[in-house]
């Protein structure tokens, strides 16, 4: 680099690499570098450790040095028995401890909620650990048997029938209210001024109705026989498998390819059999629990986990929705997600709760629960959509041109290129959606659902433990345990945000 | 003579009231090497494009080794596995490796086992020399050797016509040639390509007809010694005048 500043120059020898410098700063170093090279620096260096000192120093006296670790009732945390200030009552939350996890479930029963835990712990460390194998099997375990079976585990409860007589019901249902409405109409056309286009239309639906009652009749008559047989249950299951099986042959490629359909389908419905088997669905299962009696960490998380593993799909849905050429998806994604997001929760979860039963039929109820759940699912889908469109919009025009000229259709290029690329974008955005989610289920508890936070606010009311502290000690355990549950979400999704954009970094 | 495989008639296209392409007629023949070139907005681009249903067009027709392609796109999905396209801007998959970009179609759309579309993948990224590279993801390439993947790619679904949308004006100087020297070794197997381009030394080695497109219509087409020797029409003259200085 000596003669560069002369006009011409040509280099004789190349340079040989050389190892970059050492770093040679301590904490001495940094401290001089860093916290201290500038006035401003000095300033912001003492502010910011007067707040950890202000901070941390008065949280960890009163969560574990001001602390009663041990008791049997308030007297422990009263400052005149334990002689200091007392800081944290953790015999409080001992004793609590199975109120905040259960709620109101029956002390007999709790072992089916500690099963339910450790299912899906057992489930879902695997699924989220991107070394171990047979991530299929393992998602299709987590995501469609696990909740049935949690299901009657959680709420337990019985089988009458199965596939063949559900199908039946749900169809003979379907029918019912098509001849119902067929009726309203013509009891309009009484009094109507359109009365003869009413009576038309009114007979016009009865008659549909009539005729798919006639479409149906052999498999209400089926369904009626194997009700009539003892072992209704099985005889159902086996012909469901049958028909399931034969199906799943067909699709796969009938005589020549679908032997593995076949095989896979025998295979999962003698999976069903054991777990109806070992469950006892068929001999009316376990006692049945009422879910306004289930409360606490179990409410929080049946509510979060149900809410996140719906909302992503609800959200895909609804932004694919919103980018579509037809007119009639798109004005109603569109219409779908700004009424949702137009309103607040503690609507959604009133109006779910407290109105919609006025709107259902009279014999049709659904649970408080479910209500809730479905209240919370479709908000956060509305929510997630949004997040899902931003991802979806950062795909460049020449992706989906590259897919098309290879031939392939509109939804393979969606599902191999634009959503796993989109997705990708927004994962930040759709943790913080999560996170936001699985905090605002303790809303739930103004819907007289008793959540984590809720079981804990009752808590609070029992004389055997009031003390001055209990509240703080409370709010405490309960910001810990979301603490843990929200870092834990943020962590993952940075791990999977890292791992999935391998092909970014070069 | 053989039919055609490509053969566009009476097309015409308008961009809400812009008319960019105006009464193309263009027949291809099977083996033919075809440079299509003009000033920018010209609708070359558009024009290929249209081959294989990138673009809608209003009026006329194109037929691709025997499909009829309307104005109402009805075959389109037949039209495009005959007919394999590079892009300006390479357009890889960037979240799959080379090879996944190279089997992707082949395991999705002929349903052909992964194993077989991955050994034939192979055979492709060999041809275009960078087999070495079948586990890199495309960022990690350079754009020589994106577009090169690309062509792979297009390759693996045996396409019988092969269109080229400005093939090196994304690349650096230094990686033009790699890339133009793969296309002339398709040139040289005998593919049908169809090649959007300002590279006038590729039309004079490789093309058997050069086609000059300016204001959406084709002003001129000859074979490359005529077209660049004595070409005809004046606009012809003056765009030859600018660019082969």
């Amino acid at each position: 680099m000596s003669d560069i500043a002369s006009s011409s120059f040509v280099r004789r020898d190349l340079l040989t690499e050389r190892p970059a410098p050492v770093k040679t700063t301590g904490f001495v170093g940094l401290m001089r570098t860093r916290l201290f090279n500038s006035p401003t620096n000095i300033l912001l260096t003492i502010v910011g450790a007067l707040l950890l000192w202000f901070t941390i120093v008065p949280s960890v006296r009163f969560l574990m040095v001001d602390a009663v670790w041990s008791g049997k009732d308030r007297t422990a945390c009263l400052a005149e028995n334990a002689g200091f200030a007392v800081g944290a009552c953790w015999p409080y939350i001992q004793a609590k401890l199975p109120q905040l996890i259960y709620g109101f479930y029956p002390e007999a029963e709790r072992w089916r909620v500690n099963l339910t835990f450790i299912l899906a712990v057992a489930l879902l460390v695997p699924l989220l650990v991107p070394r171990l194998p047979a991530k299929g099997l393992n998602a299709s375990l987590f995501f469609f048997a696990f909740p049935v079976v949690a299901f009657f585990l959680l709420h337990g409860g019985g089988i009458k029938g199965f596939g063949l007589s559900w199908t039946a019901g749900l169809l003979e249902l379907f029918d019912d209210s098509i001849i119902g409405a067929g009726q309203a109409v013509l009891g309009l056309s009484k009094t109507s001024a359109v009365a003869p286009l009413l009576w038309v239309v009114g007979n016009f639906i009865v008659l549909v109705g009539t005729a798919i009652s006639w479409l149906i009749l052999p498999l209400t008559w089926l369904r009626d026989q194997i009700q009539g047989a003892g072992q209704s249950v099985w005889a159902d299951f086996a012909v469901t498998t049958a028909v399931v099986s034969l199906i799943a042959f067909g699709l796969g490629g009938g005589l020549r390819t679908g032997w593995r359909a076949l095989a896979s389908s025998i295979a999962a419905f003698a999976a069903i059999a054991v777990v109806i088997k070992l469950m006892g669905l068929d001999r009316g299962g376990l006692p049945v629990v009422t879910t306004n009696l289930w409360g606490g960490l179990l409410v929080t998380l049946v509510v979060s986990v149900t809410g996140i593993v719906t909302s992503l799909p609800i959200g895909i849905a609804l932004a694919l929705g919103r980018r579509s050429s037809i007119p009639l998806i798109r004005i109603f994604s569109i219409a779908f997600i700004e009424f949702w997001r137009g309103v607040p929760l503690i609507t959604v979860l009133f109006f779910a709760t407290y109105m919609l039963p006025l709107f259902l039929p009279g014999n049709f109820t659904v649970d408080g629960l479910v209500r809730a759940l479905i209240g919370i699912a479709l908000f956060t889908g509305a929510y997630q959509a949004e997040n899902v469109r931003g991802g979806l919009a950062a795909i460049p025009r020449g992706q989906g041109e590259a897919a098309a000229a290879l031939g392939l259709s509109w939804w393979k290029t969606t599902s191999l290129i634009v959503l796993p690329q989109g997705l990708r974008h927004v994962i930040p955005n759709l943790v913080n959606s999560f996170i936001s989610l699985f905090k605002d289920t303790s809303l739930v508890s103004i819907v007289a659902l008793f959540d984590l936070l809720g079981s804990l606010r009752a808590s609070f009311s029992d004389p055997k433990w009031s003390t001055p502290s209990t509240a703080f000690t409370g709010f405490a355990f309960a910001g810990i345990i979301y603490f843990i549950f929200c870092f834990g979400m943020s962590r993952y999704s940075l791990f999977v945000e890292h791992r999935l954009n391998a092909h970014r970094r070069n | 003579m053989s039919d055609p495989i490509v053969k566009i008639s009476g097309l015409n296209k308008w961009y809400g009231d812009f008319h960019v392409l105006r009464d193309i007629d263009l027949a291809v023949e099977k083996g033919e090497r075809i440079v299509i070139c003009g000033p920018s907005g010209s609708g070359k681009s558009t024009l290929i494009r249209c081959i294989n249903a990138l673009e809608e067009f209003q009026e006329g027709e194109i037929v691709v080794d025997g499909i009829a392609l309307g104005p109402n796109l009805k075959h389109i999905d037949a039209v495009r596995r005959e007919v394999g396209m590079v892009f300006q801007s390479f357009n890889l998959f960037p979240h799959l490796t080379v090879l996944e970009n190279c089997t992707l179609a082949p395991i999705w759309v002929r349903n052909i086992p992964k194993k077989d579309a991955e050994i034939n993948a192979m055979k492709f990224l060999e041809r275009v020399k960078i087999p070495h590279q079948a586990n890199k993801f495309p960022g990690q390439m350079s754009g020589g050797q994106q577009q090169r993947v690309a062509i792979a790619r297009a390759l693996t679904m045996n396409p019988k016509v092969m269109l080229f949308d400005e093939p090196t004006s994304a690349l650096d100087p230094e990686m033009v040639k790699e890339v133009l020297d793969t296309m002339v070794d398709l040139a040289e197997e005998g593919m049908t390509m169809l090649v959007v381009t300002h590279e006038m030394g590729f039309a004079r080695e490789v093309a058997n007809r050069v086609v000059f497109m300016d204001a959406g219509q084709i002003i001129e087409a000859n074979t490359p010694n005529e077209f660049f020797a004595a070409p005809q029409h004046a606009r012809t003259k003056l765009f030859l005048s600018q660019i082969l200085r």
